[in-house]
Formats: C-alpha cells, structure tokens, sequence
C-alpha cells in the first residue's frame, strides 16, 4: 500500500479566529485548525518553528521598531504552549550585514526557548563580502558557503543558501547542487525531506527577483521522495504552492509588508497602519508526527 | 517580463550623476567620458549597493542607506555593467568612452 491518495492532496487555505492556516487535506484530517495541534499532542512528534525576515538595522516608515517587532515574535515562540525541537530562521536577520546588526540579531535568539536555533542567509546578511560576516556569526558547522543537512524525527532537512552571486535570481551553483546530490543519495525515497531556503525555490515573481535561477537541478533530485516541503523566506507574505509531491511555503515576515507581485511598481517596504502592521507580521509552527504523510503547518500573526 | 526596464535602457543618457529610485538606476544607461567621476545617490527608503556585475569589475559600494552616495572614477573607456547586490533584478550600464 503506497503512498496511493497522496498524489491528489491540496493545499487547504483557512482562516479561522484570525490567524492563517494552511495545511494539505488529508481525508483523515479534516479540520485545518486542528493539524498542528494534533501533531503536537502527540509525544514524540517534531514541533519547530519558522520565523523569518528581521532585518534587524531597517530604518523607516515601514517599521520604525523592527527589533521590538522581533521581540513580539520571540516572545510568541515562547508562548506556543510548547517548545519547539528547534527554530529556523530563514534569512535576511540583519538589514545590512553589519557586525553589530549579526550580534544583536543573535542575541536576540538566544530568548527563544528552543533546542536549537538554525539559520540560512538572506541577500541582506550576504552585502557586499559574499556571507563572510554571516558565516564568522552563524556558519559554524556549516559547509561550503553555509549549507548543512541534518536528521531528526524521521525527517531529513536541508537548509540551502541561494543568496551568494546573484545574478538577477536567487543561485544555489554547481557545489551546493552537488552536496545535495549527495546528500540524498541512499536516502529512502519515503523519508519526508523539508528544505530551507531564503529566495524561493519556484518562479514565484522573477521581474523582483523571487525566484532561483538554478533551483531545477535541486528539484529534480528531489521527486523521487513521496513529501518534500520546501520553506523560504524574502517575500514578506504567505503563499503556498504545490507541484506534484513537493509543496513551497513561503513565509511571512517580523519586519514589515511586501507588496504582492506586480501589484506596486517595486518591492518596497509597505507602510501600512500600526494594526495592520501587525497582521502581515508572524511566526510558524510546524507539527510532523512520524508515519505521517504531511507536515501540519500552521501560521501565525503576531497577537 | 522586463520590457518597461528594457525600454528605458534603450535611450543612454549623458552626465555624472545616477539616481536609484523606486528599485532601479536612473539613467539606467549612463555615457561619460573617460575621467568623469560618477555618483549615485540612494532615494529610497530601502538600503541599494553599487556592484559591479562581472566579479572583479571596479564598482563595489558599501550598502547605501538613504539619502547615502558613492562616486567612482572611470579612468579607462568601456561597458560597465552593475547591478544591486540586495536587489540584484536591479542592472545598469555605464558606457566611457575616449
């Protein structure tokens, strides 16, 4: 009995008591609210978190306070009603790379009660000496130009870095690719694998830049697995997208709005009322119970 | 995709002084002859870089917070593609010439 109904899931968007939820329909699981939690009141189920996008060091009118915005985040993964195995943050932490922007971001996180605090690079930690000052702060461990993989609940995870030489897109090259190559390589196909990135992976809007000019060659290794979830940052909203058995998840954002594609006549920080502010700023939870099909993704807006 | 940034590309423009504005260079095309020093300035409100497209080219700005400048020389004639490293669908050329 394989993975038989597996092929026709959907993405089910609901919104209920204000926050955003998202998960894939499941015939045993009908009730969106109720996925992550399920997933959660199971012992020994994975539970961790996304936040996203800090910018840390941005100053203006879209958010004259992104550190105490962040603090709001922090403090609502602390107030889950459990603690994450980890928290991933999926890059740009700082706004402009400096050294003092990496520590104050890093600091920062050490308030969140959690295992482990992972992190990839957004094109704002990578200005102008290629992540060097990313990977002096967060790299350690890391290969290459900071990409890693590691195990846990069942689950294989790759974080990939796609903000290092851009040309117009987001670009993994021709070593990272060859390191997730190998990475899989006799990995059994019904491993669930979730990948990290900051820039999406899929062609979300090329004219901004939303999107991996290379990311094929990834994805490509990545059917034969029977649930790829693929979590990114960079475009400051919601959006989901499913292509066959693997599913993108862009996240939201602690720092301030993104217009929707095409919809402004660039990607500019969108000044918006203080309470609409935050309802575009959030966190994410995500529940994986192993034997499970799907992960349960929940979002979140900062209360 | 890019036809309105393509179509303003067409028309180079003369002078020393390029604007970055609403996520694009302006003049995206610039023509100076060679000595001209040339200076962007930031009007945005996100920060921008000066960046040299091929590795190795002479433009290399530190991130440009708003209302913040950089001047370059340009010393020999050329094509000199750039782009922002924060925003990288953002490209522009500086021609020199004798």
């Amino acid at each position: 009995m394989r993975h038989a109904g597996w092929f026709g899931g959907a993405v089910v968007l609901t919104v209920a008591s204000g926050e955003v939820i998202s998960h894939i329909a499941d015939s045993r699981d009908t009730n969106a609210g109720a996925a992550a939690g399920a997933a959660a009141a199971v012992s020994g189920a994975l539970r961790f978190v996304q936040v996203s996008d800090s910018h840390i060091g941005f100053q203006g009118p879209a958010n004259m306070d992104v550190a105490g915005s962040f603090n709001e985040a922090i403090n609502q993964v602390n107030s889950l009603g459990f603690r994450p195995d980890f928290v991933m943050h999926s890059g740009d932490l700082t706004h402009l790379s400096t050294a003092g922007q990496f520590d104050q971001v890093k600091q920062m996180m050490t308030g969140m009660k959690t295992d482990r605090v992972f992190t990839v690079p957004g094109e704002h930690d990578s200005i102008g000496d290629a992540g060097r000052a990313y990977r002096r702060t967060f790299g350690m461990g890391t290969l290459g130009d900071g990409w890693y993989s590691f195990d846990t609940h069942g689950v294989h995870f790759i974080a990939l870095v796609n903000t290092l030489s851009l040309e117009k897109l987001g670009h993994l090259g021709n070593a990272q690719i060859d390191f997730v190559r190998k990475d899989l390589a006799g990995l059994p196909s019904d491993t669930p694998v979730v990948v990290f990135s900051h820039i999406p992976l899929f062609a979300m809007y090329p004219k901004w830049g939303w999107s991996t000019d290379d990311a094929l060659k990834v994805i490509a290794l990545l059917r034969r697995f029977s649930s790829v979830t693929c979590l990114n940052g960079h475009v400051h909203q919601l959006f989901t997208k499913t292509e066959g058995n693997i599913t993108f998840h862009s996240a939201t954002t602690t720092a301030y709005p993104l217009p929707k594609p095409g919809r402004a006549p660039a990607p500019t920080p969108q000044v918006v009322p203080a309470r609409q502010l935050k309802d575009a700023l959030g966190i994410r939870s995500v529940g994986y119970r192993q034997g499970d099909r799907e992960l349960a993704i929940k979002d979140q807006r900062l209360a | 995709m890019s036809t309105s940034s393509t179509g303003a590309a067409a028309a180079p423009v003369t002078g020393n002084a390029v604007a970055i504005k609403n996520f694009a260079f302006s003049p995206a095309t610039l023509q100076v002859k060679a000595g001209t020093t040339v200076t962007w300035t930031n009007q945005d409100t996100d920060a921008h870089t000066v960046t040299s497209a091929a590795s190795g080219g002479p433009l290399h700005s530190a991130a440009l917070a708003t209302h913040a400048a950089y001047s370059y020389t340009f010393t020999k004639p050329g094509t000199y593609a750039y782009i922002c490293t924060i925003h990288p669908f953002m490209t522009a050329t500086v021609e020199v010439t004798r």
